[in-house]
């Protein structure tokens, strides 16, 4: 005989307005073995884990079931409420009667009926459930940090000066990521250059960081507080501990490839450091342009380079890794308008996008900062145009969030470095950041025109041959403009980089509907992963602007520390066993689980099951023809009583 | 400035049409900036999907501009099926007796004569001389005659040569019989929905009652018709898709040198950006010996619209409104002399605008069927050549 208290939340409206929470209350004590049932408006505040707390006192309960929202929201919450009066805190069933009930009809009716066969189902599986002891494991305190763009560069130093040991890993030669490549940033127009490099600095400087530029993570396992990493340096054919920077080789080597930081706009050296500033100051060589690679001789690098610092045959290395802990970081792609033919990019070479136009900006770009197009003539007239592929069904229906405000930098950068006439065509201005609609009134007031109609086409012009026309509606006035520019800007939409899927499999990360990684839930945990142990932070979750980016930085970085600060943690004990009696050594478990947690022992002819990659999915259990594997928890005997209590009412 | 009350019901009346993708515009314009007719009228589509979504007065004032050509539905961020909701504000403004003078002829002959030409529907198989037998369930295909094909003088050349070249290759076919009626595909865009539903009633009659499976449609409105608003399984394929494969198959093999002409081809929007037929009519046209074929600027998914569809052929437009006259001197700018195209709309519009512009000696109007068969230098007992050579 159990003794069954159930506790029915009213959610504010959020449940009762289409569950009649006192029926399920009534009905609830209506049934075997519960000894009390109970309503309350909000039953997570204090006056409603109190209020469950004294019935498990006063009534002697054994079993509590807690009809609420989802288990994924406060289940935490409710095992420790029940748990602080001493009884273990797997004996705690929740009913979702919110996400799975209230927010999924309109109609009371069935949304009551749905609750009360809910309800009766908990019953009959409470009565099974038996107490369980939660694992403690040894945590490594070691942190791997993937990215060393703003958000991994800012991750890094913050946990870094905790004390704890960082590897931050860079699929470039330089770590920096897309903030290195701007000129100002907005709405304050500082410096870029002068607000980034130095963090860059610090990061090289840093006792607890190993920078590892140049490097791919390739594989990961493990469980959170011991996760067993390897990372790809690849080769760089400079051995760097020997190369003292001097760029001797640079000024010397005659291969000239396309240069990805100028977004194309340049060429660069095969042996080169991408810019000025590029941490480390160290080069690579680029087999792609490399004359000796191409052709089979040249290697003037290696004359000149006293160090003796040049390898040709330095090949891939794999370094393996141990952390407690991960931070994705990796950032960004802008959307390739090439296919969008209306606009002419790729073809109309005074059409732009949004980071070559950075660069034309930047003084250590490939103009020097001059803002000149192709042909080295300056440009009289602009037009910047908003939502290139956001905001788009064809396209990406996200909107990019800063591209309004990086086209009103643009502006304002346009008209200090030119005489040009700038235009703006815009659908809807978003400026909603802290100083964001001051710098819009601000660049309203530098006489930057604004025409709200979306750019439809770009042609060239008949009358002005080299001329670009911009046609659109200003909707406002409802009049057909056809503008003669030199330059169009186009700003395009912020996409996942290309290789995410990769990195989203590597991680066991899933993503939303865009592609980018998605957060555990969007307002409590928006930082976390599905993944425990994983964490990620700035662009990779959605288009964010820098102030966002860091604050998600660190904000990973104190969610981190919530597991590596300390050396054991304590592990869910619903995770799946083996008896070994009733194993036939199949394998099916072996197949199905996504952890990688059974494993078959050729020596016992049995299958065993890691608990600490065990994440408790019972898939295992499910496909075990023999009834082998018992997932802690939900055992066939509770699953099957739940189903014989839904069935029942 | 002039006093507007949104009128909500309006706008419901809309939604309940058919209408109901006015409510996902954000209004950004790409729809007007798209748009062919923006710079040569006042019809702005973004403003009549806005007047729509309040209900405000003068909705019926700006409705009949649109000709369907669906530029603006694939261009639009929003995926609003302007379209549907053009025709759906037209079904309810028309219905309330807002008919323009000009389309009250063509309603009314579709009412009456099954067809937008008054035409005897006694007579629809004439131009057909006896010489091509009806459909019956053993043949394969049913060649579908287009209205404007078996009525308009014009046209009726098409219908000859389409028959002419579907014998040559040796398939089995037949005609409709004259109990048929217009697919009624402009007759929905105009928003009469319930005349529609007669025609397309009386059409699938004929359909089922003779076991239609496979149909040749010379008409691009046509095939949209068939195969989006019919609702049958049968198979509908356009005259330049059936001929590029019975040229490929070695059925009808081009002989007869055109002697080095310049072709330029109009995709019509139908035929393209309804239907993503693109390629085949350029097969067709690069097939024949002695076509030197050249594109206009504006081709393929971006092609320009003749300004016929949607109702449009059967309005009147004034000079420096019509957009077939815009589409002949982007012809005529290529060096063009004969502009090829698979449309037996876009033949009339363009028919009409080489008249207006006085450019019969400069350019020939020809579908790509016409051209195959003055190749095939094949004896066809009636010549079909009449008005259409190219020499």
């Amino acid at each position: 005989m159990s003794r069954i208290g159930v506790f029915v939340c009213h959610c504010g409206l959020n449940i009762a307005k289409t569950v009649r929470v006192s029926e399920l209350v009534e009905f609830a004590r209506t049934l075997p073995d519960v000894v009390v049932a109970e309503e309350y408006k909000f039953m997570c505040s204090t006056p409603g884990q109190e209020l469950i707390q004294n019935d498990i006192k006063k009534y002697k309960l054994d079993r509590v079931i807690v009809a609420a929202c989802s288990p994924l929201m406060h289940e935490k919450t409710f095992r420790k409420v029940i748990a602080a009066t001493g009884l273990n805190q797997y004996l705690l069933t929740i009913v979702n009667v919110r996400e799975q009930t209230s927010w999924v009809t309109s109609d009371i009716e069935v949304g009551t009926a749905k609750g009360k066969a809910l309800i009766n189902g908990a019953v009959y599986r409470a009565r099974l459930l038996s107490p369980l002891v939660s694992r403690v494991i040894d945590v490594n305190p070691d942190i791997v940090v993937v990215g060393g763009g703003i958000a991994g560069i800012q991750a890094a130093l913050e946990l870094a000066d905790t004390g704890k040991q960082v590897y931050l890993v860079e699929k470039s030669p330089t770590i920096g990521g897309h903030m290195a490549q701007f000129d100002k940033t907005f709405p304050t127009l500082d410096c870029s250059a002068c607000i980034l490099t130095p963090k860059m600095d610090a990061v090289l400087q840093h006792k607890n960081i190993k920078m590892m530029t140049y490097c791919e993570v390739t594989e990961v396992k493990g469980y959170v507080g011991n996760f067993d990493i390897i990372v790809k340096q690849k080769a760089r054919y400079v051995d760097h501990d020997k190369c003292n920077a001097c760029l001797a080789c640079t000024e010397k080597c005659p291969g000239k490839g396309v240069s990805e930081w100028d977004e194309g706009l340049a060429k660069k050296k095969a042996i080169s450091i991408p810019f000025p500033q590029a941490v480390p100051q160290k080069p690579v060589i680029d087999r792609d342009s490399c004359t000796f690679f191409l052709k089979g001789k040249c290697r003037l690098c290696e004359k000149v380079c006293e160090q003796k610092a040049i390898d040709f045959e330095q090949q891939d290395t794999f370094v393996n890794i141990k952390a407690g802990a991960i931070i994705v970081a990796t950032g960004y792609d802008l959307m390739d308008t090439k296919p969008l033919v209306q606009y002419g990019y790729g073809k109309l070479p005074g059409v732009y996008s949004a980071l070559e136009v950075e660069r034309l900006f930047n003084s250590a770009g490939p103009t020097g900062g001059k803002v000149t197009l192709r042909d080295g003539s300056e440009p009289k007239s602009i037009a910047i145009l908003h939502c290139i592929g956001s905001r788009d069904k064809n396209n990406h229906e996200h909107c990019s969030r800063v591209c309004c405000m990086y086209s009103l930098k643009f502006a304002h950068l346009f008209k200090e470095k030119t005489s040009a006439d700038v235009y703006q065509f815009y659908i809807d201005m978003r400026a909603a950041g802290k100083g964001y609609e001051e710098f819009y009134n601000r660049i309203i007031e530098e006489d930057v025109k604004f025409i709200r109609g979306k750019g439809a086409r770009i042609t060239e012009s008949k009358e002005e041959p080299g001329r670009l026309v911009v046609e659109a509606e200003d909707t406002i006035t409802t009049k057909f403009i056809n503008l003669p520019v030199d330059m169009v800007v186009l700003s395009p939409a912020i996409v996942p980089r290309a290789d995410a899927k990769d990195v989203q499999r590597m991680f066991n990360l899933s993503s939303d509907k865009h592609g980018f990684f998605m957060e555990r839930h969007p307002k409590l945990a928006p930082l976390s992963t599905m993944t425990e142990g994983v964490f990620i932070a700035g662009v990779c979750q959605g288009p964010k602007d820098i102030p966002d980016t860091v604050a998600q930085a660190l904000g990973a970085a104190a969610e981190v520390l919530t597991i590596v600060s300390k050396d054991k943690m304590e592990l869910e004990a619903t995770t799946a066993i083996v008896n070994p009696a009733v194993c036939c050594g199949c394998q099916n478990c072996v197949r199905v689980c996504p952890y990688g947690a059974p494993s078959f022992n050729e020596q016992k002819n049995v299958c065993e099951i890691n608990e600490a990659l065990c994440k408790g999915c019972g898939q295992c259990a499910a496909a075990c023809p023999t009834s082998a594997i018992i997932a802690r928890h939900f055992t066939n005997e509770q699953v099957l009583a739940e189903i014989e209590g839904l069935m029942e009412y | 400035m002039s006093i507007a009350t949104p009128f909500l019901e309006m706008s419901q009346a809309i939604v309940d049409a058919g209408g109901e993708a006015l409510k996902k515009c954000y209004q950004c314009g790409t729809c007007t900036g798209t748009c062919p007719w923006t710079p040569i009228t006042h019809f702005n589509i973004r403003m009549l999907v806005r007047m729509s979504q309040l209900g405000l007065e003068g909705i019926e004032d700006n409705m009949w501009g649109c000709s369907t050509c669906k530029f603006c539905v694939d261009r639009c961020p929003r995926g609003v099926e302007i379209i549907d909701l053009v025709r759906a504000i037209r079904s309810v403004y028309s219905m309330g007796g807002m008919l323009p003078q000009s389309l009250r002829a063509f309603v009314g002959s579709m009412s009456a004569r099954g067809n937008p030409w008054s035409g005897d529907q006694e007579k629809r198989n004439d131009w057909a001389k006896g010489k091509y037998p009806l459909y019956t369930a053993d043949k394969e295909y049913l060649n579908w005659t287009c209205c404007t094909s078996a009525f308009d003088p014009r046209n009726v050349h098409v219908a000859k040569a389409t028959a002419a070249l579907l014998d040559a290759a040796g398939l089995s076919w037949g005609l409709p019989s004259t109990a048929v009626n217009c697919c009624g595909e402009s007759l929905s865009k105009v928003g009469d929905s319930e005349l529609f539903e007669r025609l397309k009633t009386n059409n699938l009659q004929f359909f089922d009652n003779n076991e239609v499976k496979k149909m040749i449609v010379a008409s691009p409105h046509c095939l949209d018709t068939f195969t989006k608003q019919y609702g049958r399984d049968y198979k509908v394929i356009h005259l330049s898709e059936l001929l590029a494969d019975l040229i490929k198959a070695g059925k009808l093999t081009p002989k007869k040198d055109l002697g080095g002409i310049k072709v330029t081809y109009h995709d019509p929007c139908y035929l393209g950006r309804h239907n993503q037929v693109y390629d085949a009519p350029r097969e067709v046209l690069q097939a024949i010996p002695g076509i030197d074929f050249i594109e206009m600027g504006r081709n393929r998914e971006q092609s320009m619209c003749c300004g016929g569809g949607g109702g449009g052929l059967w309005m009147e437009k004034m000079k420096g409104e019509r957009l077939s006259d815009l589409r002949i001197e982007e012809a005529l700018a290529t060096g063009a002399t004969v502009l090829a195209t698979a449309c037996p709309y876009c033949i009339t519009m363009f028919e009409d605008s080489v008249r207006t512009l006085n450019a019969e000696d400069k350019i020939k109007i020809k579908d790509v069927a016409e051209l195959l068969l003055e190749s095939l230098d094949i004896n066809v007992a009636e010549p079909v050549a009449d008005v259409c050579t190219t020499s």
